[in-house]
C-alpha cells in the first residue's frame, strides 16, 4: 500500500502493469461472484421452463443497485449474478478513475481533463435516468 | 427445455463466441446475437444487454496482458473515448424508439462489414510524415515495439478519427457489440496509426464504451442474469482458450472461413428482420 503513494510508482510503467492488474481481479471477481449466484439460481429454478421469446425484461428488484443488494442479502441466486454484473460493469469505469491519478502524477494537466471528462460521460449516464 | 439445459447449451454457445472472438480479434457479440436469437429463439433485447457484458468482460481480461506489452496508447484511447462513450449513451438511448426489426438488419449490416475487414489488407507500419497539429497539442504521436526496436508514428486525420469514432459509439450502444471492426477502421485507414497499436487501442476502448451504455441497459432489465451468467462465464472460458491457441495457430485460413461463416449468419440476420421474425 505504501508502494501505491510513492512518487516512483506513478512515474514508472508499474503504474499501467497496477492498472492491468485491477482490470483482471476486477474479472476474476465478478466470474466468481456470478458463478456462485448461477449455482443458487440453477438449484432454485434450474428445473423452470426459459421465456426469453418474449421480451418482459429482468426483474425489477435487479435493475437498481438497492435491489440487487436486499436480494443478496436474502441470498437470492439472480441478485448475487446481478452483483456479479455490477462489479464487471465497475471495472472499466474503475479504470478511468485510476487513470485520472496516473496523469496528475505526471503532471498531464491536458490528460487529466479529458479523462475527468470521459468518467463525469459515464457518470452522467449512471445518474442521468436515461434508462428509466 | 428446462433453465438447467437452456443454461448449459448457452455456456457451451458462449465459449464458441469467446474462442473465436479471440482468435479474429471481433470479440464475442458478433457470434453471440446471432447465436442467441437465431439458435435460441431469444428477443433480440436480451441478446444485446447480454452481449454488453460479454464485451467488457473479453475487452477487461484482455487488455490486461496488452498493457503488459507496451503497445497500447493509453492517450490515443483516452482522447477517443470522449467520442465512444458520447455516442454509446446516444445509441442506447436511440435503442428505445428503433424496432427490434430494425436492429436486427443493421446488426447483419455491421456484421457483413466486420467480415469484410477482417480479411483486408492491414495498416503493417505506420506513419512518419503526419505533422498534424491537432496530434502534437494532444500529443498523440509516440512510438511501438518492433521485433525490441521502438519505431515513432505520427498520427493524421484526428478530426476525421473522432467522428467515426462516434459513429462507433452510437453502433456499439445501438447493438451492444464492442464495433472494434469500426474502431480499427477509424484509426487504421484515417489517423494511419499501426495495426498492432490500434487493435490493442481499440480493445483498450472496448469496455469503456459498453460499460457507458450497459449502465443505461441494466437499469432498462436488458440485462437478465439467467442470460448474463452463462454468457460472462462461457466467452471469458473462451476467450481465455483463445489466447492460448492464437500463439500455435496459424489463424490466416482461420479468419477466412470465419468470415464466410459471420457473411452468413448476417444474411440470415437481414433476412429475419426484413420478414419482421426478429
Amino acid at each position: 500500500m505504501k508502494r501505491l503513494f510513492s512518487k516512483e510508482f506513478w512515474q514508472e510503467r508499474d503504474v499501467e502493469m497496477f492498472i492491468g492488474k485491477q482490470l483482471r481481479w476486477g474479472v476474476i471477481t465478478s466470474s466468481i461472484i456470478a458463478f456462485i449466484g448461477g449455482i443458487i439460481y440453477l438449484f432454485s429454478h434450474g428445473s423452470d421452463t426459459p421465456a426469453y421469446h418474449v421480451f418482459n425484461g429482468a426483474p425489477v428488484y435487479v435493475r437498481h443497485l438497492p435491489g440487487i443488494f436486499h436480494g443478496v442479502a436474502r441470498g437470492d441466486g439472480m441478485a448475487i449474478i446481478q452483483l456479479g454484473v455490477v462489479v464487471l460493469l465497475a471495472t472499466p469505469i474503475t479504470r478511468i478513475a485510476f487513470s485520472v491519478l496516473a496523469f496528475a502524477m505526471e503532471k498531464d494537466k491536458l490528460y487529466v481533463m479529458i479523462t475527468l471528462l470521459v468518467l463525469s460521460i459515464i457518470i452522467f449516464s449512471i445518474f442521468s435516468g436515461l434508462g428509466g | 427445455m428446462s433453465i438447467l439445459l437452456f443454461t448449459l447449451i448457452l455456456l457451451a454457445g458462449a465459449f464458441m463466441a469467446g474462442l473465436l472472438g479471440s482468435l479474429t480479434g471481433l470479440g464475442g457479440g458478433v457470434v453471440l446475437i446471432p447465436l442467441l436469437t437465431l439458435v435460441f429463439h431469444v428477443d433480440i433485447r436480451y441478446a444485446v444487454g447480454a452481449s454488453l457484458v460479454a464485451s467488457i468482460a473479453n475487452s477487461s481480461g484482455a487488455a490486461a496482458a496488452y498493457i503488459r506489452e507496451g503497445i497500447t496508447n493509453v492517450r490515443i484511447g483516452m482522447f477517443l473515448e470522449i467520442a465512444t462513450t458520447t455516442g454509446a449513451i446516444i445509441g442506447a438511448l436511440i435503442a428505445v424508439y428503433t424496432s427490434t426489426s430494425l436492429v436486427a438488419i443493421l446488426f447483419g449490416v455491421v456484421l457483413l462489414f466486420s467480415a469484410a475487414m477482417t480479411i483486408r489488407k492491414k495498416n503493417e507500419h505506420g506513419d512518419n510524415t503526419s505533422n498534424s497539429k491537432l496530434a502534437q497539442v494532444l500529443k498523440l504521436n509516440s512510438s511501438y515495439p518492433v521485433n525490441g526496436e521502438m519505431v515513432p508514428y505520427k498520427v493524421r486525420g484526428v478530426g476525421g478519427g473522432y467522428a467515426l469514432m462516434t459513429l462507433a459509439g452510437i453502433v456499439s450502444g445501438l447493438l451492444g457489440i464492442g464495433s472494434g471492426a469500426l474502431k480499427v477502421l477509424a484509426m487504421d485507414n484515417v489517423m494511419r496509426i499501426p495495426f498492432k497499436v490500434s487493435t490493442t487501442t481499440s480493445n483498450f476502448m472496448i469496455g469503456v464504451t459498453a460499460a457507458a451504455s450497459a449502465v443505461v441497459y441494466l437499469q432498462r432489465g436488458y440485462i437478465d442474469p439467467g442470460i448474463a451468467m452463462p454468457v460472462v462465464l462461457g466467452v471469458l472460458a473462451g476467450a481465455f482458450a483463445g489466447s492460448r491457441l492464437l500463439m500455435k495457430l496459424d489463424v490466416k485460413k482461420l479468419r477466412l472461413l470465419f468470415s464466410i461463416v459471420i457473411s452468413a449468419l448476417a444474411i440470415q440476420m437481414i433476412y429475419n428482420g426484413l420478414t419482421g421474425k426478429l
